[in-house]
């Protein structure tokens, strides 16, 4: 067996063609003039309409400005935040949720502080926490790193970031393309 | 030796491909269906919280991420060796007919729609979700457009957000009660979505069904392929979308295994191929034969049709009806004809809205215990029914609980074996003598559209139009014709 797709193939009727794949992912911005951002995945209705309002009747903010809002997700979280200290990183299915107390209060990280907002705290309503689609808070432009530093903020002893696992993929889910972190670290 | 080419203009990225090659007659030699991109999601995945696979793998699809977050659910379940208590198995089903409802619908009116509804020779600039709406009117437009949204608010309640939701990412469990208020806005709209759907399958009645061309069309050779049909059952094989057993009938209907998700490894087989980024499942016992259909041919169809041929029937009264009917109206099981997948689609509406109503007038249904302990990470698969087919989703988990290894076989990719071979029978029985007409041309896009594949609500504008440019080659490779359709319409 083995097969694997070709870029080209000759079949006996004629040459088929697939596209080539690139050696890193860009972001937008990378490849067109951006506009304006709505970010978030998918990027909230309500912030879709305000954009198409805007469009219509010709009152556009600067251009590259978001639609989403300027604060943060936390800002729209309807969650008590009591700014405690962490002594351990708790996994969302290990903790018994009083879907009343702050994620990040319970030790389970929640992208909440580092990502835009405008969603309307979706998913926390649904007691899950936040992941990031947002994208960077406002004044954030790496918000991996920005995450790494509220939490450093708040843990009671080093040790508890042994506790992270994946930081990566957590901290930067949807935004390794414009951090500070890309194509740093390349495997052969 | 001359070569027709199908693809989708280039500002749309990586998706279907058709290159239809004519012998020296202007007689079609062969056809390929191609799908020139390949996303990475397995790979990707490795590596990362079991808890976020749940969250990354909606992103598969922005039409079908209910589907890829349910089937992630269920596997976090199995690997952690655990079940949702009832109250949350039943929220998580309710979701799931929600989005079964917009899903269907979104398939129906806009995107298959056009086509039987409008017509397959209408002019281009009609075959369009404007063009049913001029040909069924205004008023069901709205219908069309409220219940499709009414599908969706019931997703978005459920699972915190209408695409890509969240609520099932918690192994043995379900992140969110619903309150009383909430169970009355869903039953009101699932009540509606109810007589929507039993009115969408009498308008296939009036429009399509009396339609003699059409029904010539769907009982044509170049729209029929006899192969084995795969969808998940209850105990009682009936169709299911949330949970059961896998059951596979062969070309006569007689089943020909019955499997639970874990064993799928001993049943389904993937052949690659060099000219495609999509795989080619087939059954493993039968083998692969290449792209034809037959009872020696391992390969199997999915989706509407593929579900109600695999079972023995409907689970809700009013569907059971309309399955019958359909069934006698084509002559008994299993019907092989393609284009019915639009039929049994609406029939699967009709289910989802009863089997919501059910749901939510559950008195269990705004239970608050929705959590179970989760065990030790392992290894689980989970599967579900997608709207477009059987969907798997295989992991294992390493000791701090993030994937090691992540096997995804996708709705769409079931199917893609007997997609290729309906764009080539539809492409033989059309094409002749060289006549590549655009009308021809849709209908052979109307062969893959039946099964209402991924890629194509990925390449679907909102006015239901699928870009394409149609090159044709002489022998000696000189372009000789192009017919080219923009996103609009127009020729």
């Amino acid at each position: 067996m083995n097969v694997t797709p070709q870029v080209r193939y000759q079949t006996p009727y004629g040459e088929l063609e697939l596209p080539e794949f690139y050696d890193t992912v860009k972001t937008l911005a990378d490849v067109v003039d951006v506009d304006y951002y709505i970010s978030g995945c998918p990027p909230p209705v309500p912030r879709i309409i305000d954009a198409i309002e805007a469009i219509l009747s010709g009152k556009l903010p600067p251009k590259g400005s978001s639609f989403l809002f300027n604060k943060a997700v936390c800002d729209e979280c309807p969650r008590e935040k009591k700014d405690r200290k962490i002594s351990s990183i708790k996994r969302i299915y290990e903790i018994n949720d009083d879907f009343k107390t702050c994620f990040i209060d319970q030790g389970v990280i929640c992208m909440g502080p580092a990502t835009r907002g405008g969603c309307g705290a979706q998913c926390l309503n649904a007691n899950i926490p936040c992941t990031g689609c947002g994208g960077p808070a406002p004044r954030v432009s790496d918000q991996g790193a920005a995450m790494i530093s509220a939490l450093a903020s708040i843990i009671t002893d080093e040790k508890v970031i042994d506790q992270i696992v994946d930081p990566i993929g957590t901290f930067y889910k949807y935004s390794l393309a414009r951090s500070i972190l890309r194509r740093r670290v390349m495997h052969e | 030796m001359r070569e027709v080419i199908i693809n989708p203009i280039t500002r749309l990225e990586g998706h279907g491909k058709i290159t239809i090659f004519l012998n020296d007659e202007g007689d079609v030699e062969e056809a390929y269906f191609q799908v020139p991109e390949l996303r990475g999601f397995e790979k990707f995945c490795e590596g990362r919280r079991a808890e976020d696979l749940p969250i990354i793998t909606t992103r598969i699809c922005g039409v079908c991420p209910v589907a890829h977050h349910m089937a992630s659910a269920k596997a976090l379940d199995a690997a952690f060796n655990v079940e949702p208590p009832e109250p949350a198995k039943k929220l998580r089903e309710l979701m799931y007919c929600g989005y079964y409802i917009y899903d269907h619908t979104l398939h129906f009116y806009y995107l298959g729609g056009p086509d039987f509804i409008v017509g397959p020779d209408a002019p281009p600039e009609k075959r369009n979700i404007l063009g049913v709406i001029e040909k069924a009117g205004i008023q069901i437009a709205k219908e069309v457009i409220k219940h499709r949204a009414y599908g969706q608010k019931i997703t978005e309640i459920l699972g915190g957000k209408a695409t890509h939701p969240v609520s099932a990412c918690i192994p043995g469990g379900f992140a969110r009660p619903i309150s009383k208020e909430e169970q009355r806005e869903i039953e009101e709209m699932v009540k509606s979505c109810l007589k929507f759907a039993e009115f969408s399958l009498k308008i296939f009645d009036e429009i399509v069904l009396k339609n003699t061309s059409y029904i010539e069309l769907m009982k044509s050779q170049s729209y029929t392929l006899k192969t084995y049909y795969m969808g998940l059952v209850d105990k009682d094989n009936k169709v299911n979308f949330y949970d059961g057993k896998v059951r596979v009938v062969d070309p006569y209907g007689n089943e020909f295994v019955k499997f639970s998700p874990e064993e799928y490894l001993g049943v389904i087989e993937e052949h690659v191929e060099p000219w495609t980024y999509v795989k080619f499942p087939y059954l493993k016992k039968i083998g692969w034969r290449g792209l034809i259909d037959g009872p020696d041919s391992g390969i199997y169809r999915v989706g509407p049709l593929g579900r109600l041929n695999a079972a023995d029937g409907m689970a809700t009264p009013l569907a059971q009806e309309e399955y019958k009917r359909m069934y006698e109206t084509l002559g008994g099981k299993p019907v092989h004809n393609t284009l019915a997948y639009h039929w049994a689609r609406l029939i699967e509406l009709l289910y989802a809205a009863e089997r919501a109503l059910e749901l939510v007038t559950d008195p269990e249904i705004t239970s608050t215990n929705l959590r179970n302990k989760p065990g030790e990470p392992g290894e689980g698969v989970g599967i579900v029914e997608a709207a477009r087919g059987t969907l798997i989703h295989h992991y294992q988990l390493d000791e701090n609980a993030l994937a090691r290894k992540v096997n995804l076989i996708v709705a769409t990719v079931n199917n893609a074996p007997s997609i290729c071979m309906s764009i080539r029978n539809a492409a033989k029985g059309l094409i002749r003598k060289g006549n590549v007409t655009d009308g021809i041309l849709n209908m052979i896009e109307m062969a893959f559209r039946a099964y209402d594949p991924c890629f194509a609500c990925a390449t679907h504008y909102a006015i239901g139009q699928m870009p394409l440019e149609v090159e044709i080659y002489n022998s000696e490779k000189q372009l000789i014709k192009v017919i080219r359709r923009d996103i609009d319409g127009r020729n």
